[in-house]
């Protein structure tokens, strides 16, 4: 390129044409979730997700000396049918496993951006911060789902590649067909979704603290480690229906005939109520920031 | 160019009075009273840590000033900030990508960003900035790969997104090769042909001299010079030296009219002797004096010459911007605290 060429591009009436108005930021919001999932780190975090219930369900298939009557919930039941392999995997990444990827995301959301020095770009464009502070926090409640979702159809397809399927007996002993069983496990992967959306607005909030998005990450990872640990202790009862993780395994009632819906109901008001109350304090924190990084 | 803000007459596309920013107890921006003429390309100039940069972020919105007020297109900012900032084009104290995006990727992701830009000519417009800094071939490329000068380009390339009508690039020839100055030089000139107005900040003073029209210049947080570079200029005064034995009537003449020659600044009237050029016994030396608006050098040889005077040498030396700029900012790598 010549130093004449540069200023040689004549100005066409098409691209000098600006909206009038303002855009309601879906593309903006399109455009974050593509920036999530385009990165390798998001996949590798998915991959890993995913292969939590493969090696449940290839160890159980290997031990072959059946029931131990030990170990977590459901993992007795897979040998017996393959579509509890989803339920079981979830019930063994939502204490650690999953906080650890929603915690990356959330965390890395607002001090990410300050980290590769976008986040100014991204508020001179002008993203309103309000805006930035909502199109994140959409963002990282689809990496939620996405997550346990792929937790749920990973466990589906290894259970039903290495062990007999058939209709599901439930806790309640009923029996449901394969279909409504599936629709179930979906169930119970929102239900896992809505239970990480509190913890997804704690991340917000540490993420707007700081310009360091693994000190966000971590932070909020160990909070959620700290939130079980509290809800384990008994000499912390009373705390213990305030704590954002305390229904976070509460999902067998939707294994029962009818489905009990009252836990998904708690779960969702509790974690409603850590959304607004963390989304306040990000907002109040961030709308006032200097952006300095 | 259709916008959806109506400009007010104000001929300033920047404007600032009091501004003020603290960290602190650290006062890093000083009652600052920036005027920036539309049309203009401004130098925005002073040494690293001099505080331009914080007052830049002050102007785009992204830090809150202490004190003071910012108008910036005729808006006042904050608070109008949604309908100034899709006119106003930025880089800001180097470039921020995403390193696993490509360069066209990342513009594509800022461009959404803005919700004023039409998702139509995205494509196009994002082929065009690049175009305009050099970047085509290297589109594709994720940002992780580029060196630190194309990510300056790129840098430029956004703040060219859209139409725009005022341009704030923060050391915009940062890690460039001369080539690439040259360039960013004539983009800055074409940009200021369209009419947009180019706010550039610089430590470097050539940069500014060379492409600016107007400059301010900082030093620790405080605006000491401001205006057209030719006011500036002026403002560092023009000196008359004579050399001549005769430096008795030649004072005398001078100071006849009105030449200060005690001039404390000055770098002393009397000089010592010229070198090779004793002559009849006297030794030349060299008288020197700022010359008033009002007196024509000229008259200043027709005098001296009615006076006798043996003139051996005259001359008119213009303090270069140089020499103004550090006299203003102070010489050295002391950073102001």
């Amino acid at each position: 390129m010549s130093s004449s060429e540069l200023g040689a591009v004549p100005a066409s009436r098409s691209v000098t044409e600006r909206r009038t108005r303002r855009s309601l930021g879906l593309g903006f919001f399109l455009s974050e979730l593509a920036v999530l999932f385009r990165r390798r780190r998001t996949w590798a975090m998915l991959l890993a997700l995913a292969a939590v219930p493969v090696l449940i369900a290839v160890a159980v298939r290997l031990s072959s000396s059946g029931s131990s009557g030990r170990g977590p919930a459901f993992i007795d039941n897979i040998t017996q049918n393959g579509l509890f392999v989803g339920i079981a995997g979830l019930t063994i990444a939502i204490p650690l496993f999953l906080p650890l990827t929603v915690g990356v995301v959330s965390g890395d959301s607002i001090a990410g951006e300050a980290n590769t020095a976008t986040l100014r770009y991204l508020l001179v464009s002008p993203v309103g911060r309000i805006r930035l502070l909502v199109v994140k926090y959409l963002a990282a409640a689809v990496f939620c789902l996405a997550a346990t979702l792929t937790l749920s159809i990973a466990g589906i397809l290894i259970g039903i590649a290495l062990f007999p399927v058939g209709p599901v007996t439930l806790l309640s002993g009923d029996t449901v067909s394969i279909g409504d069983s599936l629709v179930r496990s979906l169930l119970i992967a929102l239900y896992a979704t809505v239970s990480l959306l509190g913890l997804s607005a704690i991340g917000l909030f540490i993420s707007t603290l700081t310009d360091a998005p693994v000190g966000a990450m971590a932070a909020t990872v160990v909070l959620s480690i700290v939130a079980q640990v509290l809800d384990s202790l008994s000499q912390t009862s009373w705390l213990h229906p305030w704590l954002f993780s305390h229904y976070w395994l509460n999902f067998a009632d939707l294994l029962r005939q009818p489905i009990e819906w009252s836990s998904f109901g708690q779960n969702a008001l509790l974690q409603l109520g850590y959304v607004v109350v963390f989304g306040a304090l990000a907002y109040g924190r961030f709308s006032s920031k200097d952006i300095l990084s | 160019m259709t916008t959806a803000v109506i400009t007010s007459p104000s001929g300033f596309a920047i404007e600032t009075e009091g501004l003020t920013k603290r960290f602190g107890h650290q006062t890093v921006v000083d009652d600052l009273a920036l005027s920036v003429p539309r049309g203009s390309v401004f130098g925005f100039l002073g040494p690293n840590g001099s505080g331009k940069t914080t007052t830049i972020r002050m102007l785009l919105g992204l830090a809150q000033a202490s004190a003071g007020d910012i108008s910036v297109l005729g808006q006042s900012m904050p608070q109008k900030l949604g309908a100034v900032l899709p006119q106003v084009g930025a880089l800001i104290e180097g470039p921020g990508f995403y390193p696993f995006l490509s360069g066209s990727a990342n513009l594509h992701r800022l461009d959404s960003a803005d919700g004023f830009a039409p998702r139509g000519t995205r494509s196009e417009r994002v082929a065009r900035a690049l175009d305009r800094v050099g970047l085509s071939h290297a589109a594709d490329k994720k940002v992780r790969a580029y060196s630190l000068g194309m990510k300056q380009r790129l840098g430029i390339a956004n703040a060219l997104l859209a139409p725009r009508d005022l341009i704030v690039l923060d050391e915009p020839t940062n890690g460039l090769d001369p080539q690439g100055t040259r360039e960013v030089r004539s983009l800055i000139r074409s940009l200021a042909d369209e009419g947009t107005t180019v706010f550039v900040s610089s430590h470097l003073l050539a940069e500014i001299e060379q492409m600016c029209t107007h400059a301010a210049v900082m030093r620790a947080g405080r605006l000491v010079a401001q205006g057209t570079l030719d006011e500036l200029r002026s403002a560092g005064s023009t000196r008359v030296s004579v050399i001549t034995p005769d430096t008795e009537a030649a004072a005398r003449v001078l100071l006849a009219l009105g030449l200060d020659l005690g001039h404390p600044d000055a770098t002393g009237p009397v000089t010592g002797p010229a070198a090779g050029s004793a002559s009849a016994g006297l030794t030349d030396a060299t008288l020197s004096a700022a010359l008033p608006d009002d007196v024509a050098a000229e008259d200043i040889v027709a005098n001296l010459v009615a006076a006798h005077v043996r003139v051996r040498g005259f001359s008119i030396d213009h303090a270069s911007l140089e020499d103004l700029f550090v006299a203003l900012t102070g010489e050295g790598f002391d950073v102001v605290q």
